[in-house]
C-alpha cells in the first residue's frame, strides 16, 4: 500500500496596510471603512496616551506595576471592533485595554486594578467582560464555558478570548482549544504574539513556525495577520466571529505583533533584548501608519493631530482624576465578598478585626470588648 | 432517575441518592447540566449520573474529554455565564490538574469582581479509601479546599443527607465542592423522602447523643465510629457529630456538645497534622478551654502516603482505633 496523506492544511497570512500606510485595494475591499479608521485611529491615540500615564503614575509610586499596552493597540481595537457591544463577550489577558473600554468599561476601572483596588475589577451591568485575568492562559477556558453557554441557550452570541505567545504553551489553552473544537463551540482565540513571554523570546517558546498552527491540531480555521494593521486584525476577526455566530465553530487568529515596552513596569526589556530588534518594530508602530493613511486621503492633518493629542492629554487628566479620586475602599470589602452571606467566622473576623479568640471574646479573659473597627480606620 | 422496585422497597443507596437530587434538580431547573468524564452514556464510573443523559439528552449531560482543568475551566465560564454546571471529577486524586481552576478561579472570582462575576457551581468528587481503587484514587483532601476562602466544601455520609445536600449545594450562589465518601456509595440502603428537601450547608448533625465524649467526625469515617459505639462498655456514653459541611463549619454544634462532654475525638481518614481535626481541636479549645478534662485527641489517618490497597485498611482509622481512643481519653 502506497503512503496516503491523512492530513494536509496551510496558514495564510493577511495584511492589508504595511507599515507606510499603503493599502492592498483588492484585499481592503470589503475591509473597514474610513469613517470608521478614523475613529478608531483616535481611540488608539487615547490609549497610548493613558497607556504613558500609567507608566508616569508608575514611576511615581501613584500605581503599583503596570503592564503597558504600547504597541499593540491596533491588535486589540481590531479585534474588539468586530464584536458587537452588550451581547459577545470579552475574556482579556492584560494587554486589551482599548478592547475594553470601547466595549464599556468605564477607563479608569484599568488604572484601579493596577492601583490596588479589586472595583477596578467590578464590571458594570451589561458590560459583557471579564476582569484582567493575571495567570497565564488560564482565562481561555473561562470564554469557551461562556461561549458553550450562548450555545446551550442557543443565543446568537460569541466570546473572544486574548492571550499572548507564551500562553499557547500551557497546558489550559490546549484544553479550551480542545473543548472549544469538540463540542464546536463560538468561541475565538485570539492571539497577541507580541513576540516576548517577559524575556523569553517566541522562537525560544515554540519550535513551531506559526502560532496559529496550534489551531490546525483541533481542525480549527486558523490565520496568521499583520497585528499592527487594524485593517487585517479587524476583517480577520470579523469573518471568523460572524462564522462562529451562525454556528461555524470555533477559530484562531494569531496577530502578529511586538510588546514595545518592558514587560511590566516591574521589567527592565534592555537585559535580554537588541535595540536595533525595538527600533525596527517602532517602524511598524500601528498607530503612524495609520496617521500616514489617513494624512494621504487627506482625512487627517497636523492641526487635527494636535486638537486630538489635547483632547486626548485631557481624559487621560479625567480618568486619572476618577481613579485617584476615589475613596479608599472599606476594609468590610474583603469579608462581603468572599461569599454570597458572611459564615460565622468571617463574621466574627470582619465584626471584630481580630482572628484569636480571645481577640474575638475577650470577655473569656475577663476584659471587655474592643472597640468595633477602632484601629483600622 | 424514577426509582426502581427495589428501591422503594429497600430505600436508596447513596448513588441512588445523589442520583435522585441531580434528575430531580435538572428537571426542576433548565440551567443545570452535567459535565466530566464518562458521566454521560456510561453513567459516571461510579453509576452516580446513570440515565440521565437518556432523559436529558446530550446537551445537558455532558462527556467531556479527558482533561480535568478543561471540565472545571469549562464549568467556571458556564457558571459566570448563568448556566449551573455540575462538574465530576473522577476521583479525588484528579483534582489535581483542575486545582488551579477551582482554587486560583472559581474561589476567587466572586471576590476579586466584588461581586460582579459569581460561579456557582457543584463540583461532584468520588472521595475516601477503602475500595481496593489504584493509585490516587483513595485519598482524603478535604482540609486543602476547607484552607481556601470562597470554597464551600461538604461531605455527606448517608443517602439522606446525600440527597439534601446536594440539592441545596446545587440552588447555593457560590462554588461548592461536594465530596462523595466512595466507600459508602453501596454500602446500606436508607428510606429517602422522594419530594423535594434540603439540608442546609453548615450545619452538623448528632447521629447519636451522649454525655461522657463527644466524637466528631464525617464522610465514611462516621460508619466506623458508628461500629465504635457498638464495641463500648454500657455505661459509657459518646455524643457522636457527623459534621456533614466541613467549611463552613458548624461550631455552634460542636462547642455545645463539648461544653456538655468534656472530652472529644476527632476521626477522620485524612493525615493527621494539619488535617481539618486539627481545626476542630483549635476551635474546641478556644471556645471550651475551661470545661475541657482531657486533650482534644484525633484519631487520623497516618502523615504518609496513602498506601496500595493491600495495606489501605491498616491506615484508614477503624473502629478498633477509635475506641481504643475513646477509653484512653475518658482514662484521662
Amino acid at each position: 500500500m502506497p503512503l496516503k496523506t491523512a492530513y494536509q492544511a496551510k496558514v495564510e497570512y493577511l495584511q492589508i496596510m504595511d507599515e507606510n500606510g499603503v493599502v492592498d485595494e483588492k484585499l481592503a475591499k470589503d475591509a473597514m471603512g474610513d469613517q470608521d479608521i478614523l475613529e478608531l485611529y483616535q481611540y488608539m491615540i487615547k490609549c497610548r496616551v493613558l497607556d504613558e500615564t500609567a507608566f508616569k503614575l508608575q514611576r511615581s509610586k501613584r500605581m503599583g506595576t503596570y503592564p503597558q499596552n504600547k504597541g499593540q493597540e491596533a491588535a486589540a481595537i481590531g479585534a474588539g471592533f468586530s464584536l458587537k457591544r452588550g451581547t459577545d463577550f470579552l475574556v482579556p489577558c492584560y494587554r486589551e485595554n482599548a478592547a475594553l473600554w470601547m466595549h464599556g468599561l468605564p477607563m479608569h476601572y484599568i488604572f484601579l486594578h493596577w492601583m490596588g483596588d479589586e472595583r477596578g475589577n467590578q464590571i458594570p451591568k451589561g458590560v459583557c467582560q471579564l476582569p484582567l485575568c493575571i495567570p497565564i492562559g488560564t482565562q481561555m477556558l473561562h470564554a469557551t464555558g461562556i461561549a458553550w453557554a450562548f450555545k446551550m441557550r442557543k443565543e446568537p452570541r460569541v466570546a473572544m478570548t486574548f492571550f499572548g505567545d507564551g500562553a499557547t504553551s500551557e497546558g489550559d489553552f490546549h484544553e479550551a482549544m480542545n473543548f472549544a473544537s469538540a463540542f464546536q463551540i463560538p468561541c475565538i482565540f485570539f492571539c497577541q504574539n507580541n513576540q516576548w513571554a517577559i524575556s523569553v523570546p517566541r522562537e525560544q517558546q515554540m519550535n513551531s513556525a506559526t502560532v496559529a498552527q496550534k489551531a490546525l491540531a483541533y481542525d480549527m480555521p486558523c490565520i496568521q495577520v499583520d497585528g499592527n494593521d487594524l485593517l487585517a486584525v479587524h476583517k480577520a476577526s470579523r469573518d471568523f466571529v460572524e462564522r462562529a455566530r451562525s454556528g461555524g465553530g470555533p477559530a484562531f487568529i494569531e496577530a502578529v505583533t511586538y510588546r514595545l515596552a518592558d514587560h511590566t513596569t516591574a521589567d527592565d526589556a534592555r537585559r535580554y533584548r537588541d535595540s536595533d530588534e525595538v527600533e525596527a518594530w517602532v517602524g511598524k508602530d500601528p498607530i503612524i501608519r495609520l496617521r500616514k493613511y489617513l494624512t494621504a486621503k487627506n482625512l487627517w492633518n497636523d492641526a487635527k493631530q494636535a486638537a486630538l493629542d489635547e483632547a486626548a492629554k485631557q481624559n487621560a487628566t479625567e480618568v486619572v482624576r476618577a481613579a485617584e479620586g476615589i475613596e479608599r475602599p472599606a476594609i468590610a470589602d474583603i469579608f462581603d465578598y468572599t461569599y454570597a452571606e458572611l459564615p460565622r467566622e468571617l463574621a466574627l473576623q470582619k465584626q471584630t478585626m481580630r482572628t484569636s479568640s480571645l481577640g474575638q471574646r475577650p470577655e473569656q479573659a475577663g476584659l471587655s470588648a474592643p472597640g468595633v473597627s477602632a484601629n483600622h480606620e | 432517575m424514577p426509582r426502581t422496585e427495589q428501591m422503594i422497597a429497600q430505600g436508596l443507596t447513596l448513588v441512588d441518592a445523589i442520583n435522585e437530587a441531580l434528575y430531580q434538580e435538572m428537571e426542576r431547573d433548565s440551567r443545570v447540566v452535567c459535565l466530566g468524564e464518562d458521566v454521560g452514556l456510561n453513567g459516571g464510573v461510579f453509576r452516580v449520573t446513570e440515565g440521565l443523559q437518556k432523559v436529558f439528552g446530550l446537551e445537558r449531560v455532558i462527556d467531556t474529554p479527558l482533561s480535568e482543568s478543561g471540565i472545571m475551566g469549562s464549568a467556571i465560564g458556564l457558571a459566570m455565564a448563568g448556566m449551573r454546571p455540575i462538574p465530576e471529577i473522577q476521583f479525588e486524586g484528579f483534582l489535581g490538574p483542575a486545582y488551579d481552576q477551582l482554587v486560583n478561579h472559581a474561589a476567587r472570582y466572586r471576590t476579586r469582581s466584588r461581586g460582579a462575576v459569581t460561579v456557582p457551581m457543584v463540583v461532584r468528587v468520588p472521595v475516601g479509601g477503602g475500595i481496593h481503587a489504584p493509585e490516587l484514587h483513595s485519598d482524603s483532601p478535604e482540609a486543602i479546599y476547607a484552607h481556601t476562602p470562597g470554597l464551600k466544601v461538604l461531605m455527606p455520609s448517608t443517602p439522606y443527607d446525600a440527597k439534601g445536600m446536594l440539592l441545596s449545594a446545587i440552588r447555593d450562589p457560590d462554588p461548592v465542592v461536594f465530596f462523595e465518601p466512595k466507600r459508602v456509595y453501596r454500602s446500606y440502603r436508607q428510606e429517602v423522602p422522594e419530594g423535594d428537601y434540603t439540608i442546609p450547608i453548615g450545619q452538623a448533625k448528632v447521629v447519636a447523643e451522649g454525655r461522657d465524649l463527644t466524637l466528631v467526625t464525617w464522610g465514611a469515617s462516621v460508619h466506623q465510629c458508628n461500629d465504635a459505639l457498638d464495641t463500648l462498655p454500657e455505661d459509657v456514653s459518646v455524643e457522636l457529630i457527623d459534621l456533614r459541611t466541613i467549611a463552613p463549619l458548624d461550631v455552634d454544634t460542636i462547642i455545645q456538645s463539648v461544653e456538655k462532654t468534656g472530652r472529644c475525638v476527632i476521626v477522620h481518614e485524612a493525615p493527621k497534622t494539619a488535617g481539618f481535626g486539627a481545626e476542630i481541636a483549635t476551635t474546641i479549645q478556644e471556645y471550651c478551654f475551661l470545661h475541657l478534662k482531657a486533650p482534644v485527641q484525633r484519631v487520623a489517618g497516618f502523615d504518609t502516603i496513602m498506601p496500595y490497597y493491600k495495606l489501605e485498611q491498616e491506615y484508614l482509622p477503624d473502629a478498633k482505633r477509635v475506641s481504643e481512643a475513646v477509653m484512653q481519653c475518658l482514662a484521662y
